[in-house]
């Protein structure tokens, strides 16, 4: 069905998206919980920095990044002269746009789920013996994981779609940065090769459905208690 | 623990309002903050558990410094357990798991009551495999109230634990505490505007209002004394022993502090420590002169007058001492113009016929 370079484009994408999202949970899952928490002066900045990469066109975040990761720029020089480590034009640089791109999105998701969480609920942990990371991860965390799941699931969606900020930052090398929507973009320019794009467009919807399945899965494995939250029982 | 609670704290809210709390109780026991809604008694509990930070604090709990000049301990280095208004208990765990949350974070070296132990004390064996959030409210604040003491606590500290609920719920819960306050050595700081729970469970009784003290002591004396007594439900706290059961005439015997009473037969076994209430206008006093009155009273007390209190317009509360003496004191309240016929007044020798005892608690809430 695909030709051998286009199933290098498929797996390129799961890698890159999976990637990303690894790389922007975590971060993700701190910014959420700051802007949750947080009682400080900086907060609405720090806000309005997250979710600049939702307002602004993609292509003006790709080039961004090309100053602030470029090799010429202040944090991709000091990479490039400390540790001889290049973003620009490779796969990790593709992940990186890519993750930038969707952490709004779940940082959104992601503090709105710690936002439900009762902050009695955390006091009461205090009261019991249980330290600031303790409460997180025993009381915050699991209340707000079907929040945590929704927002993995969508940065993952909209991973594996991400276009402008990935080819002006990571370039469009077939092997190394060029991605499902890319490899799309690039049958799309050729003579023909609607046939080609269609059959790639209907791979990328199969791996974001089966993303979507997975996080499905893993929401009805959580505790029996989502239920009945669902169900809008008080606590 | 013992030795005393020591809490001294003043705070200016945004809104301007300001606290300024100072008191000194006797641990352990039962230690009652008493006073109506938005007193500030929930801010000094929250401020003793480390969960609210007032502008200035020094907390003191046998020996032990919470808080000071220069010193903030946070939450979870208090060994305060609290028990919160609202239960909080964690959704997502079950009631075993809750139980458990603040045992397996207590430090291995502190002694306190075992988990089969509090379970039994709680009645909680039946529901530990529930999910929380199928638990009835009564049923919540017992978990809730068994998991502050299995976080081995040095003093449990109780939100209003009651006032969310009705008057059969909190009628299933009291037993439990009362059994609670029985257990030696943990210290109780019990928040409450209710003078029925304060008068069943507490030893010591701090008054406040508007975010000031305004007095402390002993709970008879304080439900007795002062503001308290001059209210028409007045009640004297009596603590007695259980002297004898009379099954045939369905009577029990209590010697409460040089008192004889006489309750409705009683199911503690002779011997038992118990507290009852006396309401004052349940109190009718004779003049000591002349032979004793056959009458519809089955308590008949010899007694002496301690004290004559204004109660209101043309209301008096008249003290009562046991004629041989005694710690202990019961009320009468009065018209003043009673108070003149009888010729009331310190050192008369008089016959109280108290119409009825009950156990503390079952007299009616305000």
């Amino acid at each position: 069905m695909l030709a051998p370079e286009q199933w290098v484009a498929v797996r390129l994408s799961l890698y890159v998206a999976l990637l990303a999202l690894a790389g922007a949970l975590p971060v993700a899952l701190l910014l959420g919980w700051v802007l949750s928490r947080g009682r400080w002066a900086g907060r609405p900045l720090l806000d309005m920095l997250v979710h600049l990469p939702m307002v602004l066109p993609p292509v003006v975040t790709g080039w961004l990044l090309l100053l602030l990761f470029g090799l010429q720029g202040p944090v991709g020089g000091l990479l490039w002269r400390g540790f001889g480590a290049r973003l620009v034009f490779t796969t990790a640089g593709a992940a990186l746009a890519t993750g930038v791109m969707t952490l709004p999105l779940m940082v959104r998701t992601i503090r709105l789920a710690f936002d439900a969480v009762d902050p009695g609920l955390e006091q009461a942990a205090a009261s019991l013996g249980a330290g600031r990371l303790d409460r997180f991860l025993t009381v915050t965390l699991p209340l707000a994981a079907p929040g945590v799941l929704a927002a993995a699931s969508v940065g993952y969606a909209a991973s594996l779609g991400e276009f402008g900020a990935v080819i002006v930052f990571a370039g469009d090398i077939p092997g190394r940065t060029q991605t499902l929507p890319l490899a799309i973009y690039q049958a799309l320019q050729l003579p023909g090769g609607e046939a080609v794009a269609a059959r790639l467009a209907l791979v990328s919807l199969t791996l974001a459905l089966a993303g979507l399945a997975v996080s499905e899965l893993l929401l009805r494995r959580l505790p029996g208690r989502r239920r009945a939250a669902g169900n809008g029982v008080a606590r | 623990m013992s030795g005393t609670l020591s809490v001294s704290l003043s705070h200016r809210f945004p809104g301007g309002r300001t606290l300024d709390l100072a008191f000194t109780a006797p641990i352990p026991g039962v230690i009652g903050l008493f006073g109506p809604s938005g007193a500030g008694k929930s801010s000094l509990l929250a401020a003793l558990s480390g969960l609210f930070r007032p502008d200035r604090s020094a907390i003191e709990l046998g020996g032990r410094t919470l808080s000071g000049p220069g010193l903030w301990l946070r939450p979870e280095r208090r060994r305060i357990g609290v028990v919160f208004q609202d239960g909080r208990l964690f959704p997502h765990l079950s009631v075993d798991a809750n139980l458990r949350y603040g045992l397996r974070r207590a430090s291995p070296g502190r002694s306190g009551p075992g988990f089969d132990e509090v379970v039994s004390l709680l009645g909680l064996a039946a529901l530990l495999r529930r999910p929380v959030p199928g638990l009835s409210g009564g049923e919540r604040q017992r978990v809730a109230i068994g998991r502050a003491l299995l976080s081995r606590p040095d003093l449990l500290a109780m939100d209003e634990p009651l006032s969310g609920l009705d008057a059969a719920r909190k009628d299933e819960i009291l037993p439990y505490l009362a059994r609670l306050r029985g257990q030696a050595g943990l210290p109780i700081l019990y928040v409450t505007h209710s003078r029925r729970e304060a008068g069943l469970l507490c030893d010591t009784l701090v008054l406040v209002r508007d975010g000031r003290i305004a007095g402390s002591g002993p709970v008879a004396e304080m439900l007795a004394g002062g503001e308290l007594g001059e209210r028409a439900d007045a009640v004297a706290l009596l603590d007695g022993v259980v002297s004898a059961h009379v099954p045939e005439r369905g009577l029990s015997r209590v010697e409460a502090g040089g008192f004889a009473l006489v309750l409705p037969l009683l199911a503690d076994p002779v011997g038992a420590r118990i507290r009852v209430a006396v309401p004052a206008r349940d109190v009718v006093v004779l003049r000591a002169d002349g032979a004793p009155p056959v009458s519809s009273a089955q308590t008949v007390l010899p007694a002496r007058v301690r004290a004559v209190r204004r109660a209101g317009p043309s209301v008096s509360v008249a003290v009562l001492e046991p004629a041989e003496g005694g710690g202990q004191a019961i009320l009468a309240r009065m018209t003043d113009d009673s108070v003149a016929r009888l010729g009331l007044r310190p050192g008369v020798a008089v016959v109280a016929l108290v119409k009825s005892v009950a156990l503390a608690g079952e007299q009616a809430d305000d």
